[in-house]
């Protein structure tokens, strides 16, 4: 009981945290916004059904008009915004923060599944070399838009990232068992084999470079509403399928012949948790590049604030991960110069250093 | 034989609230092999419900290998294992961790889980994704905590308890998952000697609740202690299963762990102890028979070692009561007892001296010369190998005055004097020089003698 109290009080903690972060780094920028002007142009931006309006609809293949009922939408509310900053917030600001918090959510919450799972402090996220195989498939699409045939950079990520995973897993299966040393080993030598084709692929990108190695370092600038669409319902349903699992995630830390023993089915678990983690990871990098560290540090934090129990330490890692990621963006956009820094490069920036501070104070758990 | 402690938990009142049905264990035909290493050649046992067996064997003898065939962790090339009829391999691992339940050799937990957390992921099986935890799994949960004393540890991270508490916050685990079957590796490996002791009699209540209970133990005193039965595994194959009387024998224990050993009874539990003796490598071929002339726990130990290399050795007199009387009577070694503070009738030592002069060597072992042993020195004159081990000083051992001490003395340069532990090496010693030393010694024995 105690633990489900604690568990509601960190996330309600942490979900406050991330509406205040939000609505702030929505305040902040070239044109000042007050943050109470902001939460108004917010809520005036949300749409919710209001009513069923009749439509109409092309049936798919015949080319027949049928009448099909829909949902009406309109705004719940009309608080007096000036129609410029609601503008600036609702469709210039808002989705690249909600995109970040987005990313940070399922980067955070697939690292401390990869962490429990390898039973290993150093895993993050793109552990079986998700993020080198997105990498790989958005610099193919810059560098070389022949060779992808949808030419779609973001599907031409997310679709390498997920086709990394699986052949990381098939490689390192055999006989229906997955040990997970194999594994990590695999992801290794894959992640090495595919830096070397980014290498190959940049040297060659000619003109494509600079979009490149942007990418290569995550950005989340000008990206709107239509890049949450795909990654928001991805994160949000992966996240919470995972913590489903949070039981089983503690009870593989037993190791995986006592999770046996404890009625964990093995290798299905580490499959099924494998592939959702990896689709999360790959619905962020497919939208924003390679953004590191979060996935790392940020599990790693609240496993020193909350403890490691999966229960307590899934979603407040997910929330947390999300607030963190929209500060980082909100540096990452804060006016320095000509170009903008790419958030891959603040969060490692700002990680690393935080994360060297905890090992010296010895704090992060050593397996 | 009725030991003191066998069976000892079915005299407590059965453990409260918790009614399990012991199962069946049966193996039929099971090999496994490690690529070219074959593990367990064709093991079949079958193990009764309610019953607490202990795995005894030497290392790498595959007593946690066919426990983890049982558990379902590994799969055997060939066979079956089945828990009360149901091949334990066909099962969902909910199903069987209903079934079985496994305390590991060790655990490795580098997360600071609490002691309570640890131990309620033993409810994992009884419950389902999306429900919590029920006042029955808290009651589990709280009741293992108590039985194995770990309740004041609950709230402790479990990577900042002991070694020792660690394992009992396992076997806790295991208790809270209530199933009919429980699986030890060596649970008291890491215990010191009370919590050895505590462990194994809640081991012992758990079977009189209604569990069956295998146990991979490699204190063989310890598994006689506390087992029904025992099974000794050499070699991937059984090379013995009953009762631990008639499994822990010198000769099993020759066979098995190839080591000099005896198996005496213990004076307090009425359980069987074993003794090992190192290997002595230095000692060449041993003599056939040796006699042992002497008392106390010098020529105790001297039966000991000799009858656990398989020497024929005989010892006397002895006064009943006496610790060599009682060792040389536990081995079955022939024994010449005299009664207590009696002098030794003509009778017996006239038998002591037939058996003197049929050895191949005599030790003497703190004897202790009085006016009614003084004649048993006589046969010693005509028979050279003697052997001394000695342990206290003569002068303490003489009641026959000054002329035995210079007799003594006289066995004592002639002799081959060692401490005890090396007596094999000097009987060897000893006993080829005179198989030299004869006029027409049998071929074989100078065969071995010259080697």
């Amino acid at each position: 009981m105690q633990r489900r109290v604690r568990t509601a009080v960190w996330s309600a903690g942490l979900s406050v945290l991330l509406v205040a972060v939000v609505v702030g780094s929505a305040a902040l920028g070239p044109v000042g916004i007050e943050p109470r002007i902001v939460a108004m142009a917010i809520l005036n931006g949300i749409a919710v059904p209001s009513g069923i309006e009749t439509g109409t609809a092309t049936l798919p293949g015949l080319g027949w008009v049928v009448p099909m009922p829909g949902l009406e939408f309109s705004s719940a509310f009309s608080f007096p915004v000036a129609e410029t900053h609601e503008y600036i917030v609702v469709q210039l600001r808002l989705p690249r923060i909600v995109l970040a918090a987005t990313v940070g959510f399922g980067l955070a919450a697939a690292g401390t599944v990869m962490q429990g799972f390898f039973r290993n402090p150093l895993a993050d996220p793109s552990i079986i070399g998700v993020s080198s195989g997105g990498a790989a498939g958005a610099v193919a699409a810059i560098a070389f838009p022949a060779l992808v045939p949808f030419g779609n950079l973001h599907l031409a990520a997310f679709v390498g990232a997920l086709a990394t995973a699986f052949l990381v897993y098939g490689i390192a299966t055999d006989g229906g068992r997955t040990p997970v040393a194999t594994l990590l080993l695999a992801g290794v030598a894959v992640q090495a084999f595919l830096g070397a084709m980014i290498s190959y692929m940049l040297i060659h990108s000619g003109d494509g470079l600079r979009a490149a190695v942007v990418w290569l370092m995550g950005s989340l600038r000008d990206r709107g509403w239509s890049d949450v669409a795909f990654a928001l319902p991805v994160s949000i349903v992966g996240v919470l399928v995972l913590a489903s699992y949070a039981r089983e995630l503690n009870v593989l830390l037993l190791g995986e012949e006592d999770a046996h023993h404890l009625g964990v089915e093995v290798e299905r678990t580490k499959l099924l948790l494998l592939a959702l983690a990896s689709i999360v990871t790959a619905a962020g990098v497919a939208v924003t590049g390679v953004i590191g560290f979060v996935g790392l540090v940020v599990p790693h934090i609240m496993r020193l604030l909350v403890g490691p129990d999966h229960r307590i330490l899934f979603p407040t890692s997910a929330l947390a991960g999300a607030s963190f990621l929209v500060v980082t963006d909100t540096i990452a956009r804060w006016p320095t110069g000509p170009t903008e820094v790419p958030v891959g490069i603040v969060t490692a920036a700002l990680g690393a250093p935080f994360f060297l501070f905890l090992l010296t104070r010895r704090e992060v758990y050593s397996t | 034989m009725t030991p003191a402690d066998r069976g000892s938990g079915a005299d407590r009142e059965p453990g409260p609230r918790t009614a399990l049905e012991p199962a069946a264990i049966s193996i039929a035909d099971c090999s496994l092999s490690f690529g070219d290493l074959a593990v367990l050649e064709d093991v079949s046992l079958t193990i009764e419900p309610g019953e607490f067996v202990g795995f005894v064997g030497p290392n790498g003898a595959g007593k946690t290998t066919l426990l983890r065939l049982i558990s379902g962790a590994l799969e055997p090339d060939s066979g079956s294992i089945a828990i009360d009829g149901t091949d334990v391999h066909g099962l969902p691992s909910r199903a069987s961790s209903r079934l079985v339940s496994v305390v590991p050799q060790d655990t490795t937990l580098s997360f600071s889980f609490p002691v309570r957390d640890v131990v309620e992921m033993g409810r994992h099986p009884h419950r389902s994704r999306f429900s919590s935890a029920t006042p029955e799994d808290r009651a589990a949960v709280e009741r293992a905590l108590e039985r194995t004393r770990t309740a004041e540890l609950a709230d402790r991270p479990i990577d900042e308890v002991s070694g020792g508490q660690r394992q009992r916050v396992v076997l806790a685990r295991a208790i809270a998952q209530e199933t009919p079957v429980l699986l030890l590796d060596e649970p008291t490996a890491s215990l010191d000697i009370n919590h050895q002791v505590e462990t194994l009699e809640l081991v012992r209540e758990l079977v009189a609740e209604g569990r069956t209970v295998v146990a991979a133990i490699h204190d063989l005193e310890l598994a006689a202690r506390y087992c029904d039965r025992l099974v000794l595994i050499a070699d991937g194959q059984i090379a013995a299963d009953g009762p631990p009387s008639s499994v822990l024998t010198r000769e099993a224990l020759a066979d098995s762990f190839d080591a000099n050993a005896v198996v005496t009874p213990s004076p307090v539990t009425g359980t069987e102890t074993v003794t090992a003796f190192a290997a002595d490598r230095e000692a060449g071929p041993l003599p056939d028979r040796v006699h042992v002339l002497g008392t106390g726990t010098a020529a105790a130990g001297v039966v000991a070692r000799l009858e656990a290399a398989g020497v024929g050795v005989s010892v006397g007199p002895v006064s009943s009561g006496d610790a060599a009387a009682e060792t040389a009577r536990s081995l079955g070694v022939e024994t010449v007892v005299t009664e207590p503070f009696a002098r030794p009738s003509t009778a017996e030592l006239e038998s002591v001296e037939s058996l003197i002069r049929a050895a191949d060597a005599t030790v003497l072992a703190d004897f202790v010369v009085g006016a009614g042993t003084q004649s048993l020195l006589d046969p010693l004159d005509e028979t050279d190998p003697l052997v001394l081990v000695e342990t206290r000083p003569f002068a303490e051992r003489n009641f026959a005055g000054g002329e035995a001490r210079e007799r003594y003395e006289r066995y004592r340069e002639r002799g081959l004097e060692v401490p005890g532990s090396r007596v094999l090496e000097a009987v060897s010693t000893v006993g080829s020089d005179r198989s030299r030393s004869r006029s027409s010694p049998p071929a074989d024995s100078r065969d071995s003698a010259d080697d």
